[in-house]
């Protein structure tokens, strides 16, 4: 099972918190900054397991992270996930997050954190891998968001355009902050 | 209208949307917390418009809130609204929020009853698909009843989308609502073989789920799983479903032994490493499950351990940390094979990431031993040195102390060593193990007598030196040390070599600023050392130096009188008043020496942690009764108000009344028991008690063996651990030298006397002699201490609630509750349909049986044709349905077995499948038409050689093919495959009319002996369990009898029927005559006489096996039961009533379960002394010695708990929890059992049954 899936950035900035398992909100803060603590310490040439912190689980919880570019992503799963398989599934999740948002960057999470949400929810769901095919992953977001956008017609459309002007003036708005090192070697990526 | 919508959305134009709201954010870093209070008030007003898209968007500004830490559950109401919406946008972003911010205690969840359900059963797909999703996270114990059926209802739902979905969150369900797993585990089960793959994995993903915590539900399973995992491409899949079979493997050896063959093929083929390391980790859970049973699988440890070395020595650094994980599990169980590779693990010590370097030092732990232990602490001691973070050095200081003082110091072989090193570490800075360093000496001085001087010369070093430990005041710092060398100073003050200076250190003013509870060992500890120095200087000339001491000790103890710590304060004033006393005698000139020391004579003991624990309580005595009424309430009261310290007051009078509920009862023995855990006198309060407590082995009968005189003695300052190491070396050469010339002495013994065997290999870890014999104290125990300790599992475990029977057939009470029509909902609210459905459940086991005999008996009429249906869809579907591990079997012979069990074993249906299961376990190669199956039953064949002992195998084939067929498997495994397949399916053929033959095992001498291959450990011959029954000319009977695991009363007998004649054998009734004792368990309702309807009929040449379950009373005794087999021989012509006799032979053999052992079990199961004892002696037994324990093993159930050499220890237990320990010595083709037991009788019977296997070979 998973237990937790937190993105945040190189500061501890939260881009994504799912909890599949019930904590207030001071305490998810908590265990972000604590995980933030214990991940952001670590060479990105070390090992991406990390014993769990006292907060989060117990013993048998392990902190299986990858560092891209800006953003951790972090999972805390219990052993009964393989600890591969879940590095497998981090680069799915990022490398489906690419094909859906286009390049994706932290902006994107930023922006869109209900979109990447969506995305995530055809992923894992309630703490259990659903899908682990990334062109199943992405038709289905697709699909859904064809929907939305069918739904939208008259009265979406002055919103949209009045969030395309808003975008416009958006200085802040670089996509050269890239997830770019998507392509690390994954051992074992290739069956799935 | 219409005007409405555009003026609604042309509101919303100026509306804030997320975007906008995380813009502005942004843009308030310096005043976020006023920001975005500003927003929650826009986004209240916002919700309250009546405009839905309105809503939506505040609602799913909340969500982003909320990750930011703002709690938004004021808003639930909303979220609901919003979840309700019809648009797919709105309901998306509702039921986003009300997973992200829901759970059990929101009150507003049960409004959402009726709209999860609506969205559920809704034509589009995805509103199916996002209730589903939201409701995976906040599912509630309601939730899952009211929902349980429309969910297991989507599990059958066309779109593989939704049925994936669906199968995931009935796990969810489960959980919540655990009365829906068995109902629902059917299609569940169904589930494993849907042609989606994605719904596949997500079936396989909630079983594994479920089996990981209550894994023998799931045994049942092993066969499809078995099969999903030889047929499986989904790497997902593969890895859940072997992580599945590690976690089941425990439960089942036999399981492991089917595993083994398939899973090394994997490794050997995969190249997805994920995959290849959980393969390596199951297999390591088979052979730890094994190792208990047989030591024969060396081959797939090197494989193992092989691999795990290549994923160390990988420069990907998780798969180091991984393989380095793994390596630590074969630790515990091969620690040989893990040792070789000590030089890597070492080399993980210098690794850059501290991960790892953690791991390796877990690895440390198992592999140091006698030799090594020495070698391995000197280079942990180096990084020590060199570590720069306080918690990694931290780590390794634990860790030291780890590996020292495993197992009761096992390894340590000179304890004055150790001792440097605990010393060495205390010049560690800023450490917080202060304590633990402390407590190692302490443990070590008390425990090791021959240490005492050594270690008080150091601690009195320290003690001079103290200034330099106190540098560091926190709690638990390294002043933490002073509190054990204070205390063994004084403790053992007798061997001090200078104590006057060691009294005046401990007397030295900076003291006072020591942490209170060292301070009062130093006030303590230093009226000892007075004692002693009196002691000394009395004896000699005129009292002047005896007083000066007195007069020192009234100078410095007045500091201490003055501290703020009361317990300082306390002993000090005692102990002032007692010296000034003393004073005054001594200007009288009054010898006080003697008495003084009088004061702290007599030795403090250790006591094992757990033995106040252990003390049973006496017969007949309750602690919770009242000794006297307890008083009426109004009395009480008046009492009541009491001051804070007339509490304490001990009352020996009469029992005080103060009014005491059960609450207050229990937390008062709760503090009770921590106070007398907390207090180190506890158990000493009377002295006489100590007496009876000590144990037969206490501290007198332990030798007090010299120290060995290479080692200086006095070190001057502090003492370098190093110098040891080299002391050592050159000990154990000299001891290898003597041994030498000893053994030559002996030689020459040999000619003269009757020669013993010395065995002349390398120097083995034995062979080190320990420079102290390691003479430790044991700890004291009360004396009928209980042996185990039951860890009794977290009540509190969600999952504790799903251990339910999966296999039982399904009552009719037992159905998910379905929301019915209108007009039984106008009588019932949901909640109370759910309630009186439970209820139902509840009810008395009853009316359930009665539904199920009913059910029975529609099965008995139904199941034949069902059966048939079955065959036929099955063999619609595939092919290959045919090899289908569980039913598939559906050639006639086992359909009937298959009903058969269920009539002749009738207490629970369950045996049926257990019995299937065991029959799939027991018959490694499966006959099977697809090459697939044949492969790995070929596999399983070339690798079940070495293992053929493998308990259940009946598969033994005619002789001479099988032995053909393995000098081929030895010769060439590979090359020959395919001949190999052909060859055996003809076998299969052959034996399919032969089937299962059993000779007995006498033939196995022979085999081995044809086998003639001479290795170092020959391939075990195949054995058989099975004896004769009876046997005519129609009919032979052949038997075997286990043990039942589940009840301690029941064995079951199975006996394999073979038709020996040309006609069709049918009607057979199997009967047997009850004794007092022992009873042959028939179905309810038919009388005590009544035989059993063997439920299947024989056609000429086939056999077939039935299972009888029999109910003993006693099992010290072997018994016979005299019995019948009737049955009609029917030609084509005329049919002819026959019988045969049989006599049931019930040995004591048949009572015991080989189980499982570790040694430290063992061991204490021995020291515990209420075990008898006996012992035999075989002549003239020619096996080799691992032969004889596979023979013992396996005709008479026990287990190798440790073998050395030509010795080996071996457990077993009856279904009746009697201990079995056998001590197997084999010399010179002699072999002498020397046996324990709680049960003489047995033990005796147990040990003429093994004499007989024995004289049979």
């Amino acid at each position: 099972m998973i237990k937790a899936i937190l993105i945040f950035n190189n500061h501890g900035k939260p881009r994504l918190i799912r909890f599949y398992q019930y904590f207030a909100e001071d305490m998810q803060q908590q265990i972000i900054r604590e995980t933030f603590h214990l991940v952001s310490k670590r060479d990105d040439n070390v090992c991406n397991f990390l014993e769990g912190g006292s907060l989060i689980g117990g013993s048998d919880y392990k902190l299986i992270y990858r560092h891209y570019a800006t953003l951790y992503f972090v999972f805390c799963v219990d052993s009964s996930e393989s600890e591969l398989g879940i590095l497998d599934l981090i680069q799915v999740f990022v490398e489906t997050l690419d094909k859906c948002f286009e390049n994706v960057c932290e902006l994107d999470l930023i922006f869109h954190m209900d979109k990447v949400h969506y995305i995530l929810q055809e992923v894992v769901m309630g703490g259990m891998v659903l899908e682990t095919n990334m062109n199943e992953i992405v038709a289905q977001v697709e699909l859904q968001n064809r929907m939305e956008k069918s739904e939208g017609g008259l009265s979406g459309a002055p919103a949209r355009a009045v969030s395309a002007v808003k975008n416009m003036n958006l200085p802040e708005m670089p996509r050269n902050i890239n997830i770019g090192d998507i392509n690390i070697k994954v051992p074992s990526l290739s069956p799935f | 209208m219409a005007l409405k919508i555009v003026k609604g959305s042309i509101d919303r134009m100026f509306d804030k949307n997320l975007q906008d709201l995380v813009r502005g954010i942004r843009n308030h870093k310096e005043d976020e917390a006023k920001y975005i209070s500003t927003c929650i008030d826009e986004i209240k007003q916002e919700l309250k418009q009546d405009n839905i898209a309105v809503k939506a968007n505040a609602v799913c500004k909340l969500t982003y809130l909320q990750m930011l830490g703002y709690d938004v559950s004021w808003a639930a109401f909303n979220i609901v609204e919003v979840m309700s919406s019809s648009k797919f946008t709105y309901k998306r972003i509702g039921y986003l929020a009300a997973s992200q911010c829901f759970h059990e205690s929101t009150d507003v969840i049960m409004l959402t009853t009726n709209q999860i359900r609506k969205d559920l059963s809704s034509p589009n797909q995805y509103d199916t698909g996002v209730a589903l999703t939201g409701l995976s996270c906040f599912v509630t114990p309601d939730l899952a009843r009211d929902l349980a059926n429309d969910i297991m209802t989507l599990m059958s739902h066309t779109k593989p989308y939704i049925r994936k979905k669906a199968v995931l969150i009935m796990y969810k369900v489960f959980l919540k609502y655990p009365e829906s797993l068995r109902p629902a585990f059917p299609r569940l089960k169904e589930k494993l073989e849907d042609p989606d793959p994605g719904v596949q994995s997500a079936a396989v993903n909630v079983i594994c789920e479920l089996a990981r915590r209550n894994p023998k539900n799931y045994l049942s399973l092993a066969p499809l799983f078995f099969k999903l995992m030889t047929s499986s491409t989904n790497n997902w899949v593969l890895i859940k479903i072997i992580k599945l079979f590690g976690a089941l493997t425990p439960l089942e050896p036999r399981l492991g032994k089917k595993l083994i063959e398939p899973l090394t093929n994997l490794i050997h083929s995969t190249s997805a490493m994920s995959l290849l390391y959980e393969c390596v980790n199951t297999v390591i859970a088979v052979l730890i499950s094994l190792s208990s049973g047989m030591p024969n699988h060396s081959a797939s440890i090197q494989l193992c351990v092989q691999k795990l070395r290549i994923l160390i020595e990988d420069s990907d650094q998780n798969l180091k940390y991984l393989g380095l994980l793994a390596m630590s599990k074969i630790l515990k169980t091969h620690p040989k094979s893990v040792q070789s590779h000590k030089d890597l693990i070492l080399q993980c010590l210098d690794d850059k990431d501290e991960s790892i370097r953690l791991r390796a030092l877990d690895l440390l732990y198992g592999m140091v031993s006698k030799k090594n232990l020495m070698e391995i602490v000197k280079k942990l001691m180096l990084h020590v040195d060199k570590a720069e973070g306080t918690t990694y050095r931290d780590e390794l200081l634990t860790k030291i102390i780890d590996i020292c003082s495993q197992s009761n110091y096992q390894y340590i072989t000179n304890f004055e060593w150790y001792i440097s090193i605990l010393v060495e570490l205390t010049r560690l800075e800023g450490t917080r193990h202060g304590h633990l360093i402390a407590s190692q000496m302490l443990d070590v001085a008390i425990r090791v007598k021959a240490i005492r001087i050594f270690a008080v010369a150091q601690m009195a070093t320290l003690l001079d030196n103290a200034h330099l430990l106190t540098g560091n005041m926190q709690r638990n710092g390294i002043c933490e040390v002073l509190y054990a060398a204070a205390w063994i100073c004084g403790e053992f003050s007798e061997h001090l070599e200078n104590p006057m200076q060691t009294l005046e250190a401990m007397l030295r003013p900076k003291v006072a600023t020591l942490p209170g509870h060292i301070q009062a060992v130093y006030v303590q500890n230093a009226a000892k050392l007075f004692a002693t120095v009196l002691k000394s200087q009395e004896g000699n000339t005129e009292g002047t130096p005896a007083q000066e001491t007195s007069q020192l000790m009234v100078e410095r103890l007045p500091l201490f009188v003055q501290s703020a710590n009361l317990e300082v304060q306390e002993r000090a004033s005692c102990i002032l008043q007692l010296v000034k006393y003393i004073q005054k005698l001594q200007q009288k000139d009054v010898e006080v020496a003697e008495e003084v020391s009088a004061l702290f004579a007599g030795e403090l003991n250790p006591v094992a942690p757990k033995a106040q624990k252990k003390v049973p309580v006496p017969e007949g005595l309750d602690l919770d009764a009242w000794i006297n009424e307890p008083p009426s309430e109004s009395e009480s009261e008046d009492e009541q108000p009491k001051a804070i310290f007339t509490r304490e007051e001990p009352k020996h009078s009469r029992p005080r009344h103060t009014e005491v509920d059960e609450k207050e009862l229990a937390k008062r023995r709760e503090v009770r028991k921590q106070e007398q855990a907390n207090n180190p006198f506890y158990i000493k309060a009377s002295p006489s008690s100590q007496k009876v407590y000590q144990e037969t082995h206490g501290v007198e009968h332990i030798p007090v063996v010299q120290i060995d005189l290479s080692v200086p003695l006095k070190v001057p300052g502090l003492p370098m651990s190093d110098q040891y190491v080299k002391l050592e070396e050159e000990r154990r050469q000299k001891d290898r030298a003597d041994k030498k010339k000893k053994k030559k002495e002996k030689r020459k013994d040999k000619r003269t006397g009757r020669g013993k065997r010395h065995d002349s290999g390398p120097e083995s870890e034995e062979d080190i002699t320990p420079a102290h014999m390691v003479d430790i104290v044991t700890e004291e125990m009360p004396e009928n201490a209980l042996p185990s300790d039951d860890d009794d599992k977290d009540p509190n475990d969600p999952h504790k609630a799903l251990d339910i029977d999966l296999d039982k057939p399904l009552a009719d009470s037992e159905k998910l509750p379905v929301r019915s029509h209108r007009a039984a909902e106008a009588l019932k609210s949901p909640g109370e349909d759910g309630d009186a459905v439970s209820a139902a459940t509840l009810e008395p086991r009853k009316k359930r049986s009665k539904e199920k005999r009913e059910e029975k008996k529609k099965d008995k009429d139904g199941d034949r044709k069902k059966s048939k249906e079955e065959k036929k869809k099955k063999k619609h579907k595939h092919e290959e349905k045919e090899e289908n591990l569980l039913s598939g079997q559906a050639d006639e012979p086992v359909v009937q077995s298959e009903e058969s069990s269920q009539v002749a074993a009738p207490p629970t249906s369950t045996s049926a499948e257990v019995s299937d299961l065991d029959f799939w376990l027991s018959n490694a190669p499966v006959p099977s038409n697809t090459q697939e199956a044949a492969t790995v039953a070929a596999a399983a064949e070339a690798a079940s050689v070495p293992e053929a002992v493998s308990g259940t195998a009946p598969d033994s084939e005619p002789e001479e093919p099988k032995d053909a067929e393995m000098e081929e498997t030895k010769s060439s495994k590979h090359k020959k495959k395919k001949q190999k397949k052909e060859k055996e399916e003809k076998e299969k053929k052959k034996k399919k009319k032969h089937h299962h033959h059993h000779r007995h095992s006498d033939a196995g001498g022979e085999e081995s002996v044809q086998n003639g291959t001479v290795e170092e450990e020959e391939p075990l011959p195949s054995m058989s369990n099975y004896c004769l029954l009876a046997e005519n000319s129609y009919i032979k009977m052949v038997y075997d009898i286990q043990g039942n695991l589940q009840d301690g009363s029941q064995v079951v007998v199975s006996v394999i029927f073979e038709n020996k004649c040309d006609s069709f054998l049918k009607s057979m009734e199997f009967n047997v005559l009850d004794s007092l004792n022992s009873k042959l368990q028939r179905p309810e309702g038919s009388g005590p006489h009544d035989g059993l309807t063997v439920p299947f009929q024989l056609p000429p040449g086939v056999s077939n096996e039935a299972r009888f379950v029999f109910t003993m009373q006693s099992i010290v005794m072997p018994q016979k039961l005299k019995g019948t087999l009737t049955f009609i021989v029917k030609n084509d012509d005329s049919s002819t009533h026959e019988k045969l006799d049989f006599k049931l032979h019930f040995t004591c053999t048949s009572y015991l379960i080989s189980t499982p052992c570790y040694s430290d079990a063992f061991a204490k199961l021995l020291e515990s002394g209420d075990l008898k004892s006996s012992s035999i002696k075989l002549e003239a037994v020619l096996m080799p010695f691992h032969h004889l324990l596979a023979r013992i093993c396996f005709h008479h159930h026990f287990s190798v708990v440790e073998r050395i050499d030509s010795c080996a220890s071996m457990y077993s237990r009856t279904i009746q929890g009697h201990h079995v320990c056998l001590l197997v010595k084999t010399a010179d083709q002699t072999v002498s059992i020397d046996a324990k037991c709680d049960e003489p009788t047995l033990l005796g019977n147990v040990l003429d049954e093994i004499k007989q296997t024995f004289s049979q070979c």
